[in-house]
């Protein structure tokens, strides 16, 4: 990896800091592992909004285009105060497998170019869903980061459906300056940087279970092979 | 006497604590980690953990917005009294959790498992679980807050004596692999292992294993300890570290607590505790004083039952029961 780096100890990893909306330009720039931080406007959105978007058809609570085009799977710890004003104090990603089929009519709808969350998604639904939309996926660190993301919140728009959906499902409009860090997971050809590390790990397991008899009794299982995830 | 206030209050600031501050022992077994790891993605998430809890401690913000299942594990001195009863005690730290949820903020993470019905403060039905033991010769009561996090990362199987030392070991690296990938433990954790005693009972021990012991501690059994030694290798040995990268940081530390269980089987359970490690104690004396630490010190030689009326006889079990 080249190194235009400027945090970390010269660690080799790229950053990167983008304007939202994020602009084809800026897509095409970004390469698995880069480490990502970003200014402008994004909103929450997970399994509450998609299902009323999405299986009860409702409109949208605004023309989610012109909010942003980055959408981040994400409830936050946030309490509504006495005077009606939000206080957010830490945010953290959920995992984002499980959104899978909501993705093909969530792009039409939506227009969305990033999706931030918690684990990435599958190389399969990078080509089939993300590629034709020239979107990329985010993941975020750790997974703990909640604190550092906390802190890159300036301003709280609107939380669209809070008592309908309640806190964590919520739609926020949230205003963000450096707003990170994250990890790019998918780049525009829709290759994964989890699966790339995950077929390197593969490599060892052979060795890691060298000796090691199956157990007496056996359990039903969807997948046997080490190699496979359970995502 | 102590006072339902005394542990209301303690019982906040333990909350507090919990969420904001990492342990210490947790934040040294990282930082050696991340000496160490030599794969540039693995080490650059240790180091953003690093920030993320000094930021978590400079602003008194949550470290990680997934609140976890806030619980409570309660030590109490065979001398101690509390004013109200146990039932006093359970009510104090009930409100304490509704309170600290909206006061630090912390996510209400608590909804019904089939109406999904929040009630926003991470108290309801069944919950927060609180879990006692008993210390004797004291006269203090310790409670300590565990906020532990992850849909993922634990799991539990029936093995048995013939699988021996192989199938154990067997089924920690099928754990490892399967919640590694992807970080979706949030790695590294401290893995707790139970084994032995009822199936809800190995449970139990692997969760308490994971939770309730600091990084470096280890079993009294010189036997027990070494396999503790062994699976921390192991586990930093698959080649995977931190979000599934590539890396050998997985277990920060390994515990496990055994207990004796059917003579013809080995239930085991594995359980990790992740970037997030939330515990904190509080010692609440007769006079009301109080006294906080990261170290619930829970496994105790009473805790364990450590050769305590092992003698017993056959006799003397029918003759009293
Ligand atoms: S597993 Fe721990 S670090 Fe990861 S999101 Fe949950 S609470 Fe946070």
């Amino acid at each position: 990896m080249d190194g235009n780096g400027d945090g970390h100890g010269g660690d080799g990893l790229r950053r990167k800091r983008l304007q939202m909306p994020v602009g084809p330009e800026d897509l095409k720039g970004l390469q698995l592992g880069d480490v990502v931080y970003l200014d402008g406007v994004l909103y929450t959105g997970r399994e509450g909004l998609y299902k009323r978007l999405l299986v009860d058809k409702m409109a949208p609570p605004v023309d989610l285009a012109s909010v942003s085009n980055v959408n981040f799977h994400c409830s936050p710890a946030a309490t509504v105060r006495d005077d009606g004003s939000y206080e957010m104090g830490a945010v953290t990603a959920t995992a984002s497998f499980r959104f899978s089929a909501y993705l093909e009519d969530w792009f039409k709808l939506s227009g969305c170019k990033m999706i931030i969350g918690k684990g990435g998604m599958s190389e399969a639904d990078y080509k089939t869903h993300f590629v034709p939309n020239r979107a990329v996926y985010l993941t975020t660190v750790g997974y703990g980061t909640g604190a550092l993301l906390g802190r890159g919140i300036k301003r709280i728009h609107d939380a669209h459906w809070l008592d309908d959906l309640g806190i964590a499902q919520a739609m926020w409009v949230l205003e963000v300056e450096n707003f990170g860090p994250f990890l790019v997971e998918s780049d525009l050809e829709g290759n994964s940087l989890f699966e790339r590390q995950n077929r390197e790990i593969n490599k060892g397991v052979e060795k890691a279970y060298e000796g090691l008899r199956p157990p007496a009794l056996k359990r039903y299982g969807e997948t046997t092979s080490r190699d496979d995830e359970v995502v | 006497m102590i006072k339902e206030q005394a542990i209301f209050e303690a019982g906040m600031e333990i909350m507090r604590r919990a969420a904001i501050d990492i342990p210490e022992d947790y934040r040294s077994g990282i930082k050696a980690m991340a000496e160490v790891e030599a794969n540039e993605l693995s080490r650059f998430v240790l180091l953003s953990m690093i920030e993320n809890w000094e930021a978590a401690e400079e602003d008194r913000r949550a470290m990680c917005a997934d609140t976890g299942l806030p619980r409570y594990f309660v030590k109490i001195g065979n001398e101690a009294g509390i004013e109200g009863g146990p039932v006093a005690l359970e009510r104090a730290l009930r409100q304490a959790t509704a309170d600290a949820t909206h006061e630090i903020p912390l996510r209400p993470n608590r909804v019904h498992p089939l109406t999904r019905q929040d009630n926003n403060n991470n108290v309801g039905l069944n919950a927060p679980e609180i879990e006692y033991s008993f210390e004797p010769d004291a006269d203090w009561v310790e409670v300590t807050t565990v906020h532990k996090g992850g849909l993922f990362g634990s799991d539990y199987r029936m093995l048995f004596p013939g699988d021996g030392i192989g199938g154990i070991k067997r089924f920690f690296l099928d754990v490892m692999y399967e919640f590694g990938r992807r970080g979706l433990a949030c790695q590294p954790a401290i893995v707790g292992i139970g084994l032995g005693g009822s199936k809800d009972i190995s449970m139990t021990l692997g969760k308490q294993a994971a939770c309730l012991r600091v990084v470096g501690d280890r079993n009294p059994d010189p036997e027990i300890a070494a396999l503790e030694e062994e699976f921390k290798e192991v586990g930093n040995n698959i080649g995977m570290g931190p979000m599934g990268f590539v890396g050998s940081s997985m277990v920060v530390d390994c515990h496990i607590e055994a207990g004796y269980t059917h003579t013809g089987g080995m239930p085991m359970s594995v359980h990790t505790f992740c970037l997030s490690s939330r515990r904190a104690t509080a010692r609440i004396m007769a006079d009301g004083a109080v006294e906080y630490c990261s170290d619930p010190k829970w496994f105790t030689p009473y805790m364990r039952r450590e050769g305590i009326e092992w003698t017993g006889t056959a006799t003397d079990t029918a003759a009293t029961g």
